[in-house]
């Protein structure tokens, strides 16, 4: 399954603004502890990792566990240092990545 | 445990059946309490946050795929949506809001998925989608999503009345283990509340759905089968004759209200 | 409890399931998750603030908001906050790492909640100490998906 996934940044801010970032990823987040029909476990698929860098600098990470609601949704915030980019990656079980980048001009 | 669930179930229905009843016999069969309201109206301010906020809302995940499957060539034909209907923006504008319709050709109304898996199968020489299938939904709520804050609207199509009528028959025929029809939750006991949660007047206004429940979204055909199933009847399978006549029904019984695809719902 | 939610939620669905709980998380296995977060040493009360629906409709979806008060400068700042609940199976929601770049101390996500329980929040800050405030949510619908047909 692709991953669709939706980000929100400001185009524009002013150096040293924080702005904030939305994210939402689409994803199942199979707890892994659930079962079938036929009561054999369903085996976990989940997102477990999530970063974002800018400019290439991490900037911000979060770890989720199957406590995470599915299809991820993660705001935060970061301070507008410098015009560039925001890079967005989700990576997790049976090899799930997606991406996503952002343009930002800081002023 | 089907017995004990049927058993709460009885139980927690008969207290609500004899304190509503008064209000029940002072209406008009198959018509909603005086005022209509959207299952929106119900909400917790939690899960309405999430439903407005098309940054936040899943559902608007699938109407993102089905904007991509728009534009995307299928099938021998080799069309996609696109080529032939152009911008859905314009050409789906209000579509949904008069959906199940009337098609001439097959004698018989389709809602809106069969009508695009008419598409599919007739115009894109491709195969018919699955009921439920990520893709269907996906064109279904992007197709819907045009419609989002047009009033419903259903044809005065006297080929469709009998259907109407067939669905009103349906909401009011009592059904399952437990004997109840649609009209006796949604019309007799909207605003009570059922082991803790809220029964609305039962609006199809918002589909696709995504369900807090299901964690996914979903179509109408599902959540009638939830209800059906609620009451221990056997749901009419995906797309049948009596399922469409019930959808057509709820349509018309929710005329002028607003479309909210993709609403989400507990 | 299966009856409620058989009644309410129906059957339909090929992902229809129950919930494993062979080890549902306890008071004390979150405790020692904390434990083994923090070298041993217990979180003072303070400074972390959650937000939480106090009655949630579903607990497959509750938001969460986690803010911390702090100035985010590089001398004083959160280095990370980590969510715990009390009877998931996994007493772990998430962790998030912040720095001086974030500008504030503040995560909002969505979270699932196994049963009524209550959901920690640790902030770690960049002197080494350790934060936490808690809050307790009912949930009048416990996560898991539809029920088996019975
Ligand atoms: C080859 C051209 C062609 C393609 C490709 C095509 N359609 Fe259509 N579609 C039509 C025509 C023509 C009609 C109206 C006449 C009819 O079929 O009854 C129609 C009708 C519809 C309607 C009903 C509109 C109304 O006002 O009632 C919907 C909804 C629709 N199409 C959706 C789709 C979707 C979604 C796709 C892609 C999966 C698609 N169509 C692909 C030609 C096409
Ligand atoms: C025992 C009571 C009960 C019966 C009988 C019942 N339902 Fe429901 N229905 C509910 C509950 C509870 C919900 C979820 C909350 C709500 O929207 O009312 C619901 C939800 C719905 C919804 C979704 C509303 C929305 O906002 O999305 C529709 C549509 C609906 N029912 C139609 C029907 C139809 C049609 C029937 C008959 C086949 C039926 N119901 C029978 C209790 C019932």
């Amino acid at each position: 399954m692709s991953g669709r996934v939706l980000v929100t940044v400001p185009r524009t801010a002013r150096r040293g603004e924080i702005i904030e970032i939305r994210t939402l990823a689409q994803h199942v987040m199979e707890t892994g502890y659930r079962r079938n029909e036929v009561g054999r476990p369903i085996p976990r698929d989940i997102v477990r990792l999530f970063v974002c860098t800018y400019n290439g600098v991490e900037v911000f990470r979060a770890e989720l566990h199957s406590a995470i609601a599915a299809n991820p949704y993660l705001v935060f915030t970061t301070v507008a240092t410098e015009s560039g980019t925001l890079a967005f990656r989700w990576s997790g079980d049976n090899g799930y990545t997606a991406t996503e980048s952002v343009a930002i001009s800081v002023t | 445990m089907k017995a004990r669930a049927a058993a709460l179930a009885r139980l927690a229905l008969a207290t609500l059946l004899v304190t509503a009843l008064p209000r029940a016999v002072s209406q008009a069969p198959g018509e909603p309490p005086a005022g209509k309201q959207s299952g929106y109206a119900w909400m917790a301010r939690e899960t309405r946050a999430i439903q407005d906020d098309a940054l936040a809302n899943p559902g608007m995940l699938s109407v993102l795929d089905g904007e991509a499957l728009w534009a995307r060539k299928a099938g021998t034909a080799g069309l996609a949506c696109a080529d032939c209907h152009g911008d859905a923006r314009l050409s789906m504008k209000g579509v949904a809001t008069r959906f199940p319709a009337f098609d001439a050709r097959l004698g018989r109304p389709l809602n809106l998925e069969q009508r695009i898996n008419a598409c599919r199968t007739e115009r894109q020489a491709a195969p018919a989608l699955r009921y439920e299938s990520r893709d269907l939904l996906a064109l279904t709520a992007y197709v819907a999503r045009q419609s989002h804050g047009l009033p419903i609207a259903p044809p005065a199509d006297a080929r469709l009345r009998p259907h109407v009528e067939a669905g009103r028959a349906e909401y009011l025929r009592r059904q399952g283990q437990l004997n109840l029809s649609c009209a006796q939750c949604h019309d007799g006991l909207a605003d009570r509340k059922l082991v803790g949660n809220p029964i609305t007047q039962g609006h199809p206004t918002g589909y696709p759905i995504y369900r807090l429940e299901w964690q996914a979204v979903g179509s109408l055909q599902r959540r009638l089968r939830n209800c059906m199933a609620g009451v221990r009847a056997e749901p009419h399978p995906y797309g049948a004759a009596e399922a469409v006549n019930l959808e057509a029904y709820l349509m018309w019984r929710a005329r002028g209200m607003p479309l909210e695809t993709p609403a989400v719902r507990p | 409890m299966p009856g409620r939610r058989a009644f309410l939620a129906g059957t339909a669905g090929l992902a229809c399931a129950l919930v494993l709980r062979p080890a549902a998380a306890t008071p004390e296995s979150m405790l020692a998750a904390i434990r083994a977060l923090t070298g041993g040493v217990a979180p003072r009360t303070g400074r972390v603030r959650i937000e939480v629906p106090p009655l949630s409709e579903n607990g497959n979806v509750v938001p969460l908001t986690v803010a911390v008060d702090s100035p985010m400068t590089p001398a004083e700042h959160v280095r990370a906050i980590h969510v715990f609940s009390e009877k998931n199976p996994d007493p772990r929601v998430l962790s998030v790492h912040l720095g001086p770049r974030s500008g504030r101390a503040l995560l909002s996500t969505r979270i699932r909640l196994a049963d009524t329980q209550t959901v920690i929040a640790v902030a770690e800050l960049s002197d080494g100490s350790f934060w936490e405030q808690s809050a307790s949510v009912v949930v009048t619908l416990a996560a898991c998906l539809e029920e088996l047909p019975s």
